[in-house]
């Protein structure tokens, strides 16, 4: 593919290793994208676990970083702990209620969420750009459509001397409470049921309505929380940018890892990776950026049709 | 509200409805052999960006134009390999193929933006077009959109009163039994991925050779996947989907003349518009609906026999 535009294809996988986990520099960028990629990607994979079709992170994230910033702009002044704990439940709330709609209309309307969740996507990105190009635009940044930065206690610190902050001890915290929750909670276990076989589920007696909406709260939430992360402690304000596909990412990542907690992890740092060496390979050999989603679309690709030789075993006979 | 700004403003809405109408017939035509495939918006990208090239370098819009449509059958060929070769997951791997599609299209496309390409133009059909009212909304098109009025009938009489018609319909509602009625039934599936996916590269192709004539980076901007909540829309009916494509190009082109105007109401707010009512077509009609119009074996993979 590369070979096709000029550019060398085995430099290219170098640099993009390189770019990726070839200095300390770049392995902490790894785990600073990998931590939206992460939270999305739980939350997808919890819907997705109940055979619920969550499309929407995407949107969820964007309206978690616009309840963050919400609090972030309206209190300024508020010390940190305040602040962050403020920000935090805003942004689940924002992001909660954007995974309720698609939940309530699916139940009651029988709407197909994955449309729902899609379109609620682009709903939310439009109005996002809204807030940051009209009401929320910040009166000195010379036409540029952002929020004013937000004020040293509305920003999540850094740990130590890295450049990592600490939205990666949230990751872990939530990617085991999720993992216990599956493994040993009942609620979990009758989720994971219930995702198995509805109609089974729904027989036992088992709350599906309220498992369905439960579901679409925390992954609109965990969503969310990655919209706050981002807006608070990768770029100080809300403005456009925000938005690079996180969402969708975060499904490659929740398939990828057959939507176990742990496995998650280690394919977010990896999808994180992917970007990150892009990023370099972008300015080394001017690849376009779109070289990324080429790249996640196949990697889907392959892992759904490889799933065939989990699922079944090929048996070699002689034609009768 | 008079005659002179409403009729130009159904002609346009005619005119962008017609790619998701193209979309729309193309999903149907999948979905009622049992398929699910929700890869349509990077089928159209894809196809957008083929008929661009093909058009730009032979010079010829009709060779682009099929090209869009090949271009799609490939990428939907794809999706059949995955469901029905692997029995991967239709609905992801629909997203995967949105992914890749919209990914291969801009990454092909970046050297091309901004560039023109031949297209179509209007042409006045002679009578047709004189007829009062109708005459000025339907007739002063493209030959695109003439070709587009031909495929609802098409598909309906297909689908209705054809031996291979029925006998995907059957694949799509029981596959088992067209399986024990003598049916191949991968194949009949195999042809709906394909002929569908062709359609909704038609679609897309649509998009840069008529609409547009100009390549930009994201061109479909999320009509593939209205294209799927207007399947849902029209119940599987090729007929209701005009009514349904005619519906957002309305909006769509309504939208756009406003942002024109310059009213005081922000364009994201406005650009909002053709989503939501997306999200509201869909809820009523499934609302509406009895539940039971899909084809009952939708999304679900054949089991490989012993």
């Amino acid at each position: 593919m590369l070979a096709l535009q000029d550019k060398p294809p085995l430099a290219a996988i170098a640099l993009l290793y390189k770019g990726a986990f070839g200095s300390l520099w770049a392995v902490q960028d790894c785990l600073i994208k990998a931590v939206p990629i992460f939270l999305c990607s739980l939350g997808v994979a919890i819907a997705f676990r109940l055979q619920i079709w969550n499309i929407g992170a995407e949107g969820q994230y964007a309206l978690g970083a616009i309840g963050a910033t919400w609090v972030a702009l309206q209190f300024p002044d508020l010390p940190w702990f305040i602040i962050l704990p403020g920000m935090l439940v805003m942004a689940s709330i924002a992001g909660g209620i954007w995974g309720l709609i698609p939940a309530l209309l699916k139940l009651h309307m029988r709407a197909n969420e994955i449309i729902v969740t899609l379109m609620f996507n682009y709903l939310a990105i439009l109005f996002l750009d809204y807030l940051v190009y009209g009401p929320w635009k910040d009166p000195i940044s010379f036409g540029f459509p952002m929020t004013r930065e937000f004020s040293a206690s509305a920003i999540v610190g850094k740990i130590g001397n890295t450049s990592l902050n600490w939205g990666l001890i949230l990751c872990i915290f939530s990617g085991l409470a999720v993992w216990i929750f599956f493994r040993y909670t009942r609620l979990g276990y009758e989720l994971k049921a219930s995702g198995e076989n509805i109609r089974a589920a729904k027989y036992a007696g088992l709350p599906y309505n309220r498992l369905v909406m439960l579901v679409m709260i925390s992954s609109g939430a965990l969503a969310g929380w990655a919209g706050f992360l981002e807006a608070s402690a990768t770029i100080n304000r809300l403005q456009p940018s925000i938005i690079v596909g996180y969402g969708y990412t975060a499904i490659v990542v929740a398939w990828l890892a057959r939507l176990n907690p742990i496995s998650i992890g280690i394919a977010s740092f990896l999808l994180a990776g992917l970007r990150v060496g892009l990023e370099n390979l972008q300015l080394e050999l001017q690849v376009p950026s779109a070289f990324g989603g080429i790249m996640e679309g196949l990697i889907l690709l392959t892992v759904l049709a490889s799933g065939f030789f989990i699922d079944y075993r090929i048996k070699l006979r002689k034609r009768s | 509200m008079n005659l002179e700004l409403v009729l130009p403003l159904l002609a346009a809405a005619v005119q962008s409805g017609t790619p998701i109408l193209y979309a729309t017939l193309g999903e149907i035509f999948t979905e009622k052999s049992g398929i699910l495939n929700l890869g349509v918006e990077g089928i159209m990208t894809l196809g957008a960006l083929a008929a661009f090239v093909t058009a730009k370098l032979s010079g010829s819009p009709i060779l682009g134009f099929l090209m869009g449509g090949f271009a799609g059958a490939f990428l939907a060929s794809m999706h059949g390999l995955v469901c029905l070769g692997f029995q991967g997951n239709q609905v992801v791997s629909g997203l995967a193929l949105t992914i890749f599609g919209v990914g291969l299209a801009d990454y092909l496309g970046t050297p091309f933006i901004g560039q023109l390409a031949p297209g179509f133009i209007p042409i006045q059909i002679p009578i047709l077009s004189k007829i009062p009212l109708l005459g000025s909304v339907f007739f002063i098109h493209d030959s695109l959109v003439y070709t587009s009025y031909l495929i609802p009938p098409i598909m309906w009489a297909f689908f209705r009163y054809t031996r291979w018609g029925l006998g995907m319909r059957a694949v799509g509602e029981c596959p088992q039994a067209a399986s024990a009625g003598g049916l191949r039934i991968i194949a009949y599936r195999w042809a709906g991925v394909l002929v569908g996916g062709y359609l909704i590269g038609l679609g897309g192709a649509y998009l840069s050779l008529a609409y547009t004539h100009l390549w930009t980076n994201g061109l479909s901007a999320g009509r593939g996947w209205i294209a799927v909540a207007l399947v849902i829309f029209a119940f599987w009916h090729p007929g209701r989907a005009i009514v349904g494509a005619y519906l957002f190009g309305g909006v769509m082109a309504f939208q756009l003349r406003l942002q024109a105007t310059g009213t005081h109401i922000p364009s994201s707010l406005l650009l909002m518009l053709p989503y939501a009512l997306t999200v509201i077509v869909l809820v009523f009609s499934s609302w509406r609906g009895q539940g039971t119009e899909a084809p009952a074996a939708l999304a679900i993979n054949i089991e490989p026999s012993e």
